[in-house]
């Protein structure tokens, strides 16, 4: 067991911060209802350390608490698709003597979702943080098709070039978007019987690999990938198949 | 605090800008496009939709037989043979008759029928500018830098309800931000909406839900508060003329941001701009160009020059359209790498280059968004030296950065904070950049100087290539567009001789050529 809590200053005190906006005027009951709020929630030593009003009828708080939940670190997983990333020169060599042939790769940003900094920091040829794209490596045919495609677009794209791995990006995430984009790609892809011969990964600054496994996707990369983590993961999964 | 700034570079910048959109404005002025017709129609009283959902104007213009002409010779024509409204020929269009062909009927007889709607159309616009101003002298704005919020929940009523509240916290601007989608569609919906993602559809009934609110509050509170929205995309003059009658304030709009960053057509947007930008002229609008972008999808410190070459370029377009210098929020942002040592020096050296580069325009001071996380704590002491660089280098409109800006569109308490930091940083260094100079020689000046000199050996390559061609070759933001590629070529065509657009024609007495 090594059960854990939130760290104040004391071990398992429990401390936590909070900060929420409340649909009600500003007053010393307003106070007293974010302090109840939260003791509702779980939490005890509820101090609400800063109350007022940002607004007409809304009321912005502050409030530190103690919860008495605790979590065993040791049941949790969450497998890590960015672990032990090679450099371009390894990926480029394990393509060429594990696979023999360049790995066709098609990104895209779906669904009416425009924002393609992702998508353009791990495919572009100058890529993220001083880490190539995945254009500069001599084992990817990269194609960038942008933002807003639509997923049948991209899955007809993917049929017609014989795509070995999809990148689809989603940065918006409002009321579940992003979700529903995945999921239909995923849908279309085992509709199509496309799905085991591509790799599909999902990315987005709210994607983790532990969501993109739900979804049904071979991995997720969130916020800060490089894009030799991502080309990582291509090649690997690919000349698993090959040898397999 | 003042740069030493060579000023004949400055001028031969804007020359060089100036030879770079000539040949474009030749290009333009013997070109149409669709949705320029479009907001023609709108100007003249065309609105509402089909049984289908489908715009009027759409169903009028896709009614065009040969649209070389232009919609306002059929619409003069029509009126002239039946007498009816051009509301009504829209509707008698979207219920199957045919538009005659213009040609039957005799060039004065058409545009003396046309011309009561023209003048009503104008005269709407121009009284939308006349209660903006009566406005902003009964209730004037505090001063600048103005701090612009954004709100985008999709529900144009939650909008309502952000918008006002921002207003309350000190905003004296308010952007809608548009559903991601609308920028490509090929009209402009209907009616109040409730549905639309990272954003709320532009509509003109939203339009007039926002404007109604906002002077409900700006009354209460004594101070103007501003409405924009996007003039952008595909429906770019619709925008502008909707806009215009609504009495928004300001415009996104960009002469190049479409062909970059949405793939739209090239000739399109550049026809499409041009139209819109002399309605915002006549509206009384300011327009915000999109130099951000630049910096979001590039290196901030490399991509400092070509963000001032696209503001000279910018610029030009824009008062060749006719927008004064009081019109033209030209963009810039404050992006570079918060790890990068003196960075902060650089992005004072750029704000204030463009603050004595285009003193009379009203600067548009993007905030941080690509080196911002999901560490909230950081990213508002990221924001207050946005702030800081702001106040001190007088930028005129200030979108205020969300600590949130990595997470999800704003919460109203996220606005609420990020307009106390502006507040704050903003008050408390009111007068440091009059007070400080600048080290002559020193990092400031020196990177001012560098990033001018690499805007103008841009501007050399682009006017020598020829702007469409140096667009074909990713001189930009390194995205490469065809001149036949892209969105909405199909809408843009060569006008015939006999083509009339009667606002167009109005709005050409304005212009000045700069």
């Amino acid at each position: 067991m090594s059960l854990v809590k939130p760290y104040g200053d004391t071990v398992d005190d429990g401390a936590v911060q909070l900060s929420f906006t409340l649909p009600v005027a500003w007053s010393e009951a307003a106070d007293e209802a974010a302090r109840q709020l939260v003791a509702k929630m779980g939490f005890t030593d509820v101090a609400v350390v800063e109350g007022r009003a940002i607004a007409t009828g809304f009321s912005f708080f502050v409030v530190y608490a103690r919860t008495p939940v605790a979590i065993d670190v040791s049941q949790v997983h969450a497998p890590s698709a960015t672990r032990d990333a090679l450099s371009l020169e390894q990926v480029d060599e394990l393509i060429a003597k594990r696979v023999g042939r360049k790995l066709k790769v098609a990104g895209a940003c779906i669904g009416t979702d425009a924002h393609t900094v992702g998508i353009d920091a791990i495919l572009n040829m100058k890529g993220y943080k001083g880490d190539y794209g995945l254009e500069r490596y001599r084992g990817f045919e990269v194609f960038n098709l942008g933002s807003q495609i639509a997923v049948d677009d991209l899955v007809r794209f993917a049929q017609e070039h014989a795509v070995d791995a999809i990148l689809a990006s989603q940065v918006v995430t409002q009321k579940g978007s992003d979700i529903a984009n995945f999921t239909a790609l995923a849908e279309l892809l085992e509709a199509e019987h496309l799905r085991d011969r591509i790799v599909l990964i999902a990315g987005g600054p709210r994607v983790t690999n532990l969501l993109a496994a739900e979804l049904g996707y071979d991995a997720g990369f969130g916020r800060g990938t490089l894009p030799s983590e991502v080309a990582t993961f291509i090649a690997r999964r690919l000349a698993e198949r090959v040898t397999a | 605090m003042e740069l030493r700034i060579d000023h004949d570079v400055v001028a031969r910048a804007r020359r060089l800008a100036g030879a770079i959109v000539d040949p474009i404005e030749d290009f333009i002025a013997r070109h149409s496009t669709v949705s320029v017709e479009r907001a023609v129609a709108r100007l003249c009283g065309v609105d509402g939709v089909d049984g289908d959902g489908v715009p009027l104007p759409n169903r009028l213009i896709d009614a065009l037989g040969a649209r070389e002409g232009g919609i306002a010779r059929a619409l003069g024509a029509t009126i002239a043979e039946t007498g009816r409204t051009p509301q009504q020929i829209a509707e008698a269009v979207a219920a199957g008759e045919p538009l005659p062909d213009p040609a039957a009927t005799p060039q004065t007889a058409l545009r003396a029928a046309l011309r009561p709607f023209v003048d009503a159309g104008l005269a709407r616009v121009d009284a939308a500018r006349r209660a903006r101003d009566a406005m902003l002298g009964r209730l004037p704005q505090a001063r600048p830098p103005l701090l612009y919020v954004i709100v985008a929940s999709g529900n144009i009523y939650e909008d309502r309800t952000a918008a006002v509240a921002a207003a309350e916290a000190g905003a004296q601007i308010v952007a809608v931000i548009r559903s991601t989608a609308q920028s490509l569609i090929d009209y402009v919906p209907y009616g109040a909406t409730t549905e639309g993602f990272g954003g709320t559809y532009a509509t003109q009934e939203n339009f007039r839900i926002m404007r109604a609110a906002l002077d409900e509050a700006s009354e209460r509170l004594g101070r103007y508060v501003m409405l924009t929205n996007y003039a952008s995309g595909l429906c770019m003059p619709e925008i502008a003329a909707t806009a215009a009658l609504e009495r928004l304030d300001m415009l996104l709009n960009d002469s190049m941001y479409g062909i970059l960053f949405r793939d739209i057509n090239m000739q399109r947007t550049f026809v499409d701009q041009h139209f819109s930008r002399q309605l915002n002229a006549r509206s009384g609008i300011i327009i915000n160009t999109g130099e951000d972008n630049y910096l979001t999808t590039a290196d901030a410190v490399e991509q400092a020059p070509a963000v001032l070459a696209s503001q000279f370029v910018n610029e030009a377009f824009a008062r060749r359209a006719g927008l004064p210098d009081r019109q033209i929020g030209l963009g810039d942002a404050y992006e570079i790498d918060p790890d990068l040592e003196d960075g902060f020096l650089f992005q004072l050296a750029q704000a204030q280059l463009a603050r004595q580069l285009f003193p009379d325009a009203p600067l548009k001071y993007m905030p941080p968004t690509k080196h911002m996380t999901g560490n909230i704590f950081k990213g508002h002491l990221v924001d207050a030296m946005f702030n800081l660089t702001s106040v001190m280098t007088h930028q005129t409109i200030h979108l205020c950065g969300m600590l949130t800006e990595a997470i999800h569109t704003p919460f109203l308490g996220d606005r609420a904070l990020a307009l106390e930091n502006a507040r704050y940083v903003m008050g408390t260094a009111r007068s440091l950049g009059d007070e400080l100079e600048i080290k002559p020689g020193g990092i400031v000046e020196r990177r001012a100087c560098d990033v001018l000199a690499g805007a103008v050996r841009l501007l050399d390559g682009v006017a020598e290539r020829g702007l469409m061609s140096a667009i074909e070759a990713g001189t930009f933001a390194d995205v490469k567009r065809s001149r036949d590629g892209g969105r909405g070529f199909d809408g843009v065509f060569a006008k015939s001789a006999a083509y009339w657009n009667p606002f167009a024609e109005a709005l050409a007495g304005d212009a000045v050529r700069a």
